[in-house]
């Protein structure tokens, strides 16, 4: 199947005219886009949730120095700016964005969604956060403060959700299994399974 | 109760991040690149923000389009290609026929 697009043909001359240079591979583009879509992915985020929610002592680090523990758990993906890790609880719920181009907790998170880039979102969970978390699937009382952390080049952001209930005899790892991507950028909250 | 009145998420972890296969290889290539020390990730950020803002077109938002407007526009400045080069593979491989294989 070939995709006839401008843009497809002119990325792909690209693509061509670095291999012929000697400055990439076409291996080294796919290792690339592997890494990034599975490996780096949301879990090494998950893994971060699971742990604090088992353990007191690690979410309170988290939730202060979150850049010294990601470097702790070495968690591959490059760069790895100022994390700074914010808790959703009954009366303060937290979203994520970058108003000012795509800024993403890359190493914790993995690729951006596609809708993270969009200036709806952009513009929308900046101006009216409560009606656009409604239709997204977040329905907060009105007593539930929203908080919306604009990432930079400096400063990326995560959320912490809140643990579902009727998890409590869950693992650590069973728990990781739980906590999906849009929970970490404080679009969705995490329900009971099952 | 914060969960109460909840409707499922329609966005699930699943979700096709590209667009199209062509969006993942330019995101490939810019990682490659910068992993390989051609460039700072810092200094593709800042192109690509640049391509945004001047951005006039008022079509579609084309978030990968710009990630390839960056990223050719940052090797030409680091004269690592030409874009004329570009321009006239892509012409080339504009003309192939279509039922090409690749």
């Amino acid at each position: 199947m070939s995709d006839d697009s401008p843009q497809a043909i002119r990325a792909e001359a690209l693509e061509s005219i670095l291999i012929e240079k000697g400055l990439l591979t076409a291996e080294a583009v796919d290792d690339v886009i592997t890494r990034y879509s599975e490996r780096v992915g949301p879990m090494n985020g998950a893994r971060l949730v699971a742990r604090a929610w088992v353990d007191s002592r690690f979410k309170k680090r988290l939730l202060t120095d979150a850049t010294a523990i990601v470097e702790s758990f070495g968690f591959e993906g490059g760069q790895v700016e100022k994390l700074v890790v914010v808790e959703n609880t009954d009366k303060v719920h937290n979203a994520v964005v970058c108003t000012l181009c795509s800024c993403y907790p890359w190493a914790v998170l993995g690729l951006p969604p596609k809708w993270y880039k969009d200036p709806a979102y952009r513009s929308r969970i900046v101006m009216e956060p409560r009606l656009l978390l409604a239709e997204m699937g977040v329905v907060l009382e009105s007593d539930v403060e929203i908080q919306v952390w604009d990432s930079s080049a400096e400063i990326r952001y995560m959320v912490l959700p809140m643990q579902p209930p009727g998890t409590r005899h869950l693992n650590e790892e069973q728990l990781a299994e739980l906590v999906t991507r849009d929970s970490m950028i404080g679009v969705e909250i995490l329900r009971q399974p099952g | 109760m914060v969960l109460q009145g909840l409707t499922a998420p329609p966005m699930a972890n699943g979700e096709v991040v590209f667009d199209a296969p062509w969006q993942s290889r330019v995101f490939g290539m810019a990682r490659t690149l910068s992993e390989q020390g051609l460039f700072t990730w810092d200094e593709f950020r800042e192109q690509l923000i640049l391509q945004i803002e001047t951005c006039t077109d008022d079509g579609e938002y084309q978030y990968f389009t710009h990630f390839l407007n960056a990223l050719t526009t940052l090797l030409e400045e680091k004269q690592l290609f030409s874009n004329d080069e570009l321009v006239v593979l892509s012409e080339q491989f504009a003309a192939r026929p279509h039922d090409h294989d690749h």
